[in-house]
């Protein structure tokens, strides 16, 4: 029973970070939606390790915890591939200001030889 | 070249400031009627200095964009000053100035026009899996302009206003995605695309990657960035 016990204990500090991370406004709504659901669902998990095994039999998988390590991986690879599109949104959008600041600056330059004429 | 259409060459250059004024100044000389844009890619040395004595109009990048990220800032900037001809020359000195008005000249039956280096001038040579990649490049290309492209990865090219709008809102930022996905992209939004024979020179400083692996590299990247073109929508 240790194992439930660890996991439980994890659970309850996985979701107090994340209120507080929330509460300080150091992430957004968006994010914190998935991780709330996460850790709510280990703190089940945790506090209720029967259910796993239940879920585990329901959908035909021998135990609990392989089903929790396959669902774990598939679940980190999701959030992987889409952080990697994120970044990807971000660098096009910096890319984009770079350009404006650059046109700016440029534009700026014009007008002050203009002046100095 | 008619006198009424307004020609900007543009010159991406990143920590160029050896040739970059000898650059300009080479095109100044040759084409004075011609305005010249230098994309300054984040340098963190004098190229902007040099670039502006030399007579360019400068425009700098807070930090390094890459090529692609350089010359959609070119086209923003032909798009926002009206120009009807956007020319890509690089910084490095091997694409003579001498033969941008037979690109333009170009320019009068289709929209884009491709310096190429094998099609009968000069004495250019490539060899090893950059040939390959480049003969595969131009197969495949040549087939999908029904002419033949030799040189698809020259960067030595003029377009028309059409292709300035474009290139302004869409210009690919990866590696060989300036001159594979463009040309590819171009093709299949129906616009017509030819080559002009051209002789390059040596670069005036630096020196072109001769190493076998980076060769290798080359193909891949090539290969990938064709793929990619031709499956995109």
């Amino acid at each position: 029973m240790r194992l439930t016990v660890l996991t439980a204990v994890t659970a309850v500090i996985l979701l107090a970070i994340i209120t507080e991370l929330l509460r300080r406004r150091q992430l957004r709504e968006k994010y914190v939606v998935l991780w709330m659901a996460v850790g709510f669902i280990v703190v089940l998990v945790g506090f209720f390790p029967g259910l796993l095994n239940a879920l585990a039999r329901a959908v035909g998988v021998a135990s609990g915890a392989s089903l929790v390590l396959f669902l774990g991986v598939v679940f980190l690879l999701l959030v992987c591939i889409h952080l990697s599109w994120e970044a990807s949104r971000l660098e096009e959008k910096t890319r984009t200001l770079a350009e404006e600041v650059a046109l700016i600056r440029e534009q700026l330059a014009e007008r002050e030889t203009v002046n100095d004429r | 070249m008619t006198d009424d259409q307004r020609v900007l060459i543009m010159i991406p250059a990143w920590n160029e400031a050896a040739s970059i004024g000898d650059v300009v100044a080479e095109i100044r000389g040759e084409l004075p009627e011609i305005d010249v844009l230098v994309i300054d890619d984040g340098s963190s040395d004098d190229t902007a200095l040099a670039a502006r004595q030399a007579g360019a109009t400068v425009v700098r990048l807070p930090f390094n964009l890459g090529v692609g990220g350089a010359r959609r800032l070119g086209f923003r900037y032909a798009k926002a000053h009206g120009y009807q001809v956007a020319v890509q020359i690089d910084a490095d000195g091997q694409h003579d100035p001498r033969y941008v008005p037979k690109l333009i000249d170009g320019l009068q039956d289709v929209s884009l026009v491709i310096g190429a280096r094998f099609a009968g001038e000069g004495d250019y040579r490539a060899g090893g899996p950059r040939r390959w990649a480049m003969i595969v490049l131009s197969f495949v290309l040549s087939k999908m302009a029904g002419q033949r492209l030799t040189d698809t990865t020259s960067g030595f090219r003029a377009c028309d206003r059409s292709l300035i709008e474009l290139f302004a809102e869409w210009y690919p930022v990866e590696y060989l995605g300036d001159t594979v996905e463009t040309t590819v992209r171009v093709l299949r939004l129906g616009y017509k695309v030819k080559q002009v024979p051209v002789a390059m020179r040596q670069r005036f400083r630096g020196t072109p990657s001769k190493s076998p692996a980076k060769a290798l590299i080359y193909l891949g990247r090539a290969f990938f960035s064709l793929v990619l073109a031709v499956t995109r929508r």
